[in-house]
C-alpha cells in the first residue's frame, strides 16, 4: 500500500472495487448460481464477439434514437419547465402534481396506453423514455430554483440585477448542483426506460439482442448486452460530470454558508 | 446639517404584525449611523426599506430630497451572511455589482483590484469564498459594496458572524473608511460597544413596534485615536446609558 501515491489512490480504489464485482460475477458464474448466469469471461467473449463482427454497433445505431432523443427531450424541457414551476407559485399547483404521479407511477404498464395512441414506432419509445427521465429532472429543477438563498437574491437586486440578471447569473448557477444532480438520476432512468421500451414495445437495438440471446438461450450475449448499456450509462454520467464542473468550478467545493 | 438619507413616516406591516410604525430619522451626509436595538426591532427591516429591497407599507424614503422606488446606484449593501457566490471567486465576485451595471470586463476587474487591494486581499484573486475565512469572506463583501462607488453604504450587522479579533481589525478599518471616503454609512448591529465605537450618530430602536426611542451623538472621544477610544468616559457612559435603556426590552 506504501507504494500507491495519494494522487494514484482514487484509481487504485476504483480498479479495486472494479476487480471485487467482475470477480464475484466471475465465481457466481462458475458455481454456477443458476444456469442462465454466464461468467464475466464469458460475457466479455460474447461482447468481443459483437463488437467485432459489428452487430452491436448496429444495435447501438437503433437504440440510441430514441435515448438520445428522449433524454435530450427531457433534460431541455425538464430544466425549462422546472425553472417555470420553481419561479412562480402557481405553475407549482398546477404541474408538480402531474410530475410526482408520473414519477410513482408503474411505467410498465401504462405501455400498452401508449402504444395504442403513439403506435410502435420511434414516438412511444422515445415516450417511455421521457416519462422515466422528466419527473426527476423537473422535481429537482424546481425545488433547486426555489430554495435559492434569499440573500444573493437580494444582493442581486441591491446591486441592480434585472429580473434576467437575477435568474442566469444568480438562480440558475445557485442551483445547478442540484439540477445536475436530478440530470444524472433523470439520465440514468432514461437508460431503464430505453432499454424497457425496446423490450416492451418492439424488440429492436440492444433490447432485441437481448430478447433474441434469452430466446435462443445464449446468455453471454444477453449479459454482454445488459453490461454494455450500464458501461455507457457510467461513461455518460461521467461526462455530465466534468460538464458541471467546468461550468460551475467553486460549486465543486461546497458552499459559503457551510 | 446636510442631509443625506432622510427616512419620513414609515410605518411597515407583515400582514397583521406591525414591525415598523411611523418612523421618521435623518442620516447626516459622509456620517456614519448606527441603527442599534433589541433583536425583533424591525431595524434589518428599515435597512431593507432604505435599501428598496422591501416595500414600505406607508411613508417614504428620500435620498438627496428625492424619493426612491427600488435599489438604485446611490447605494450599495454589505450582507450579513456575506452573500458571496460561491461558484464565483474573489475577483468575480467584488466586481459582480459593476458587471451587473454593464461596465466592461477589463475596466470593472481594474476597479475591483483597486478594491481587492483596499481591504487587504491581494493575491486572493483567484480564490474561491469557500477557501476564505468568515473575516476575509466579508472583505470581499465590503470591497463589491465599495466598487460600484455609490453615496451610501448600507452594512447589514457586517461584523456578526466574524470573529472577534477580526471585528475589532473591521471596526477600526470601519473609522477610517469613514474618515476617508466621502460617504454616508448606515450600519445595523446588535452590538451597543460596536455601534458606540464606530458610529457618529446611534439612534435606538425599540421593538413592537418599532419605533426610534433616542438619538445619541458621541462628541469628544472620535478625535483621542483609535486605540484610546475604548478607554474615554464618554465612551463608557454612553455604553452604559443604551444598556440602561434597552436592558428592560432584553428577554
Amino acid at each position: 500500500m506504501l507504494v500507491i501515491k495519494s494522487m494514484n489512490r482514487s484509481l487504485f480504489l476504483k480498479l479495486l472495487s472494479a476487480f471485487i464485482v467482475f470477480g464475484t460475477w466471475e465465481l457466481a458464474g462458475r458455481i454456477p448460481v443458476s444456469y442462465a448466469f454466464p461468467t464475466f469471461f464469458e460475457s466479455m467473449q460474447a461482447l468481443f464477439a459483437m463488437t467485432m463482427d459489428g452487430s452491436i454497433f448496429v444495435a447501438y445505431a437503433e437504440t440510441l434514437k430514441p435515448l438520445t432523443l428522449g433524454v435530450a427531450i427531457s433534460a431541455v424541457s425538464g430544466i425549462g419547465l422546472g425553472l417555470w414551476i420553481g419561479l412562480s407559485s402557481r405553475f407549482e399547483w398546477l404541474f408538480s402534481p402531474i410530475f410526482i404521479v408520473m414519477q410513482a407511477a408503474p411505467l410498465a404498464a401504462l405501455i400498452p396506453i401508449l402504444v395504442m395512441a403513439y403506435g410502435i414506432g420511434l414516438t412511444s419509445k422515445v415516450f417511455v423514455v421521457c416519462i422515466m427521465a422528466m419527473p426527476v429532472i423537473v422535481l429537482n429543477t424546481a425545488s433547486a430554483v426555489r430554495n435559492t438563498p434569499t440573500s444573493i437574491k437580494d444582493m442581486g437586486r441591491s446591486f441592480l440585477a434585472t429580473d434576467r440578471d437575477v435568474i442566469l447569473k444568480i438562480i440558475i448557477p445557485a442551483a445547478s448542483p442540484v439540477i445536475f444532480s436530478g440530470l444524472r438520476l433523470g439520465i440514468s432512468a432514461g437508460f431503464i426506460g430505453a432499454i424497457l421500451s425496446e423490450l416492451k414495445i418492439t424488440p429492436t437495438g440492444v433490447g432485441d439482442i437481448i430478447t433474441y440471446s434469452r430466446s435462443i438461450a445464449d446468455y453471454p450475449s444477453m449479459y454482454a448486452a445488459i453490461f454494455s448499456i450500464i458501461v455507457l450509462a457510467v461513461l455518460f454520467l461521467n461526462g455530465l460530470e466534468r460538464v458541471e464542473n467546468y461550468l460551475f468550478e467553486g460549486n465543486n467545493r461546497g458552499y459559503v454558508s457551510d | 446639517m446636510d442631509t443625506a438619507v432622510s427616512v419620513l413616516n414609515v410605518t411597515k406591516n407583515y400582514g397583521d404584525v406591525e414591525a415598523l410604525r411611523d418612523l421618521s430619522l435623518d442620516f447626516p451626509r459622509g456620517q456614519l449611523t448606527s441603527l442599534l436595538g433589541p433583536s425583533g426591532c424591525g431595524k434589518t427591516t428599515l435597512l431593507k426599506i432604505i435599501a428598496g429591497l422591501l416595500e414600505p407599507t406607508a411613508g417614504n424614503i428620500e435620498i438627496d430630497g428625492k424619493q426612491i422606488t427600488g435599489p438604485g446606484e446611490d447605494r450599495a449593501f454589505v450582507f450579513q451572511d456575506f452573500a458571496l457566490l460561491p461558484w464565483a471567486n474573489v475577483l468575480r465576485n467584488v466586481s459582480f455589482g459593476l458587471e451587473l451595471r454593464g461596465v466592461a470586463k477589463s475596466e470593472r476587474e481594474a476597479i475591483a483590484e483597486k478594491y481587492i487591494n483596499n481591504v487587504g486581499l491581494t493575491g486572493f484573486e483567484k480564490s474561491y469564498p469557500h477557501e476564505l475565512s468568515g473575516g476575509m469572506r466579508q472583505r470581499v463583501g465590503l470591497a463589491r459594496a465599495l466598487s460600484v462607488d455609490s453615496k451610501v453604504l448600507l452594512l447589514d450587522e457586517p461584523f456578526s458572524a466574524v470573529d472577534e479579533q477580526n471585528r475589532r481589525k473591521f471596526q477600526e478599518d470601519m473609522l477610517e473608511l469613514v474618515r476617508n471616503e466621502n460617504k454616508t454609512f448606515i450600519f445595523v448591529t446588535h452590538s451597543i460597544e460596536e455601534a458606540v465605537y464606530v458610529s457618529d450618530q446611534i439612534a435606538i430602536l425599540l421593538p413592537r413596534p418599532s419605533r426610534v426611542s433616542e438619538i445619541i451623538r458621541p462628541k469628544g472621544f472620535r478625535s483621542a485615536g483609535v486605540e484610546n477610544i475604548r478607554r474615554s468616559k464618554e465612551y463608557l457612559d454612553i455604553v452604559d446609558q443604551i444598556w440602561a435603556s434597552l436592558r428592560n426590552y432584553v428577554e
